[in-house]
């Protein structure tokens, strides 16, 4: 079964597969909700969104678990967008958010706030500049000589962040033993400290009307450089454009989360086995897909061996490797 | 048609609406100049590209294309330079068959018709009932039609050579520039891309093709464009420039030539003769 696509953009909206994700979203977003140190069933928890309940429900929802769950879609949501950004930016589907380094300069920074024993604010503002600075650094580095590929600005990404990582084990051999936990968890990503969900939430939606107009300019992208050139693609600008804009939504998510992984490289790519690679689809699908999934490892993440939580990025590696395995599978049929 | 404008061995006034290389040299690198282009590509002819491998045929296509910026001289359009006009606009006019290809991600074969399209619909417009009336045309007349919905991973070259020449169809430029627009294809399909080409310059668009078979070129195209590797250059009328020695000299290869239904048939000689 060659054309076992679930549907095509093209002449109409693919409105099934987007609001079967949506929906999957709003279920996530209510387990998120119910689930925890005190779980509530389905009857409570209406009551509680009607504006009713008792007021321990109330305060548990409304203002830890609302607040974390919000945050974690948000950030799931820009790192899959970031992460479809950068596969068609490299022409690589093997590309993810960090490839190109970004999170080895934002945990590089973050980790040198912990051990300064700044708060959890300055040490996201930390990552956010760590980011920042990462991402101009390749990016004058690979413009330098003038000829520019994709694969330059791959191979000067992948040795920036190979140089970010001996830093990182530089500073964890350093660092005194009761902070380790927490720069560990920073790491592998947490959303403990996530803080308000508006910034990345805002982020999303900016990052998606801006890239939704260039969907089908992104489709002629992919079919390679000069292809796209010669149907009329300003190329150079467009993936200048590419670059900044999944940097800034990556270095948001790196801020709010820590790098958690796995969520960047493999949401696009598991919604590209089912729905093809029209760029209009897959842009808004992977926002939602990212979101749930990193909405749903993170309930995961708080409950499993409660009261203790686990760093997320483990849940979404621990979900997402089979997942994706099962779908590789049954593509190739 | 005399004037400063008049260019070109031909001595043909300066085409108002055609694709005019002046003065062009293309940049091959770690090469010597060698001769520089004056050529006038026009509405309703077919050129042909010809020489051995690494002799620039390529950078020839893609610079007249606009997409690699020439080491002296300039292109232009209907007598504007290609470096002044928007990239969106020229592929409204010019139309590319690439030899290589990138089908890094999934995609069908109906999709990748349809990308002809992009140059003509504004960025928030969805691909309409004409659009995709266009694109089925041109898998039609390549006899695609019943592998609309495959993926391209899973089209034999052939079958992939085929669907690029359906996108530039489905795109319908005034010029078609085509690098080995017969590459993979076997005897039959060979001919349907030829008379395609040729059915093209009937309706007043006009074609040029890097070829690497004499005899196709012999019998399709009635301009000719000789590229040396050292960057020397000759280009006419095709009967003028079908001369056997000349065609030696370019392939380094000895060559019989006969003449068959009226048209040159060139052969190669055995090696151990030629010598």
């Amino acid at each position: 079964m060659g054309g076992a696509r679930v549907s095509r953009l093209f002449g109409r909206p693919a409105l099934g597969p987007l609001a079967c994700l949506a929906m999957a979203a709003l279920l996530a977003q209510l387990t998120a909700l119910a689930l925890g140190s005190v779980s509530l069933g389905p009857g409570e928890l209406l009551d509680v969104l009607a504006g009713g309940g008792e007021a321990l429900h109330r305060t548990l929802v409304l203002e830890l678990r609302l607040p974390r769950a919000l945050a974690a879609f948000g950030t799931g949501a820009l790192l899959a967008l970031a992460g479809a950004l950068m596969q068609i930016l490299l022409r690589n589907p093997l590309a993810d958010p960090y490839v190109l380094g970004l999170s080895g300069g934002a945990s590089v920074a973050a980790l040198l706030a912990m051990l300064a024993g700044l708060g959890a604010t300055l040490v996201g503002g930390a990552a956010f500049a760590g980011a920042l600075a990462s991402t101009l650094i390749v990016f004058g580095l690979a413009h330098g000589g003038g000829s520019w590929t994709p694969t330059r600005l791959l191979l000067t990404g992948v040795v920036m962040a190979s140089g970010w990582g001996a830093m990182i084990t530089f500073l964890l051999a350093v660092s005194p033993v009761e902070r380790l936990p927490g720069m560990l968890y920073w790491l592998m990503g947490d959303l403990a400290y996530a803080g308000s969900p508006w910034p990345v939430l805002a982020t999303a939606a900016a990052g998606l009307a801006v890239v939704l107009p260039l969907g089908r300019t992104l489709n002629v992208l992919a079919r390679g450089g000069l292809q796209a050139a010669a149907l009329g693609v300003a190329v150079r600008p467009l993936e200048w454009t590419l670059y900044l804009l999944a940097s800034f939504i990556t270095a948001m998510a790196v801020t709010t989360a820590g790098s958690v992984g796995f969520v960047g490289l493999m949401v696009p790519h598991m919604l590209r086995l089912r729905l093809g690679n029209d760029q209009r689809l897959i842009l808004p699908a992977s926002l939602l897909a990212g979101g749930t999934l990193l909405t749903l490892a993170d309930t995961l993440a708080r409950t499993l061996i409660a009261p203790q939580q686990l760093p997320v990025g483990v849940i979404t590696a621990l979900i997402g490797v089979p997942t994706f395995l099962y779908l590789l599978q049954r593509s190739q049929r | 048609m005399t004037g400063p404008a008049a260019k070109g061995p031909e001595g043909k006034g300066l085409a108002a609406t055609g694709l005019e290389a002046r003065g062009l040299v293309i940049d091959v690198p770690g090469r010597p100049d060698g001769r520089a282009l004056d050529l006038a590509i026009e509405p309703g002819q077919r050129w042909g590209v010809l020489g051995p491998n690494g002799a620039g045929k390529t950078t020839l296509l893609h610079t007249l294309a606009g997409l690699r910026p020439p080491r002296a001289g300039e292109v232009s359009l209907d007598g504007t330079p290609l470096a002044r006009r928007r990239r969106r606009e020229l592929a409204r006019h010019l139309g590319v068959v690439f030899q290589e290809r990138h089908d890094d991600f999934p995609a069908t074969v109906r999709e990748t018709a349809l990308i002809g399209r992009h140059p003509f619909l504004s960025p928030w417009r969805q691909e309409g009932p004409e659009d995709y009336a266009r694109a089925e045309a041109a898998l039609e007349r390549l006899e695609l039609s019943h592998l609309a919905e495959r993926e391209l991973a899973t089209l034999s070259g052939g079958e992939r050579q085929r669907v690029s020449l359906a996108t530039v169809l489905t795109q319908a430029p005034r010029f078609w520039l085509a690098d080995e627009p017969t590459n993979h294809l076997d005897l039959h399909h060979q001919v349907a891309i030829m008379t395609l080409l040729a059915e093209q310059a009937e309706r007043g668009r006009g074609v040029i093709m890097c070829l690497h078979d004499l005899n196709l070129a012999a019998r399709w195209c009635s301009h000719l464009l000789l590229l040396y590797p050292d960057g020397e250059a000759c280009w006419g009328p095709a009967e003028a420039m079908l001369a056997p020695d000349a065609l030696e000299r370019l392939y380094d290869q000895t060559l019989t030539c006969v003449e068959v239904d009226g048209a040159l048939v060139f052969v190669p000689r055995k090696s151990v003769c030629a010598r």
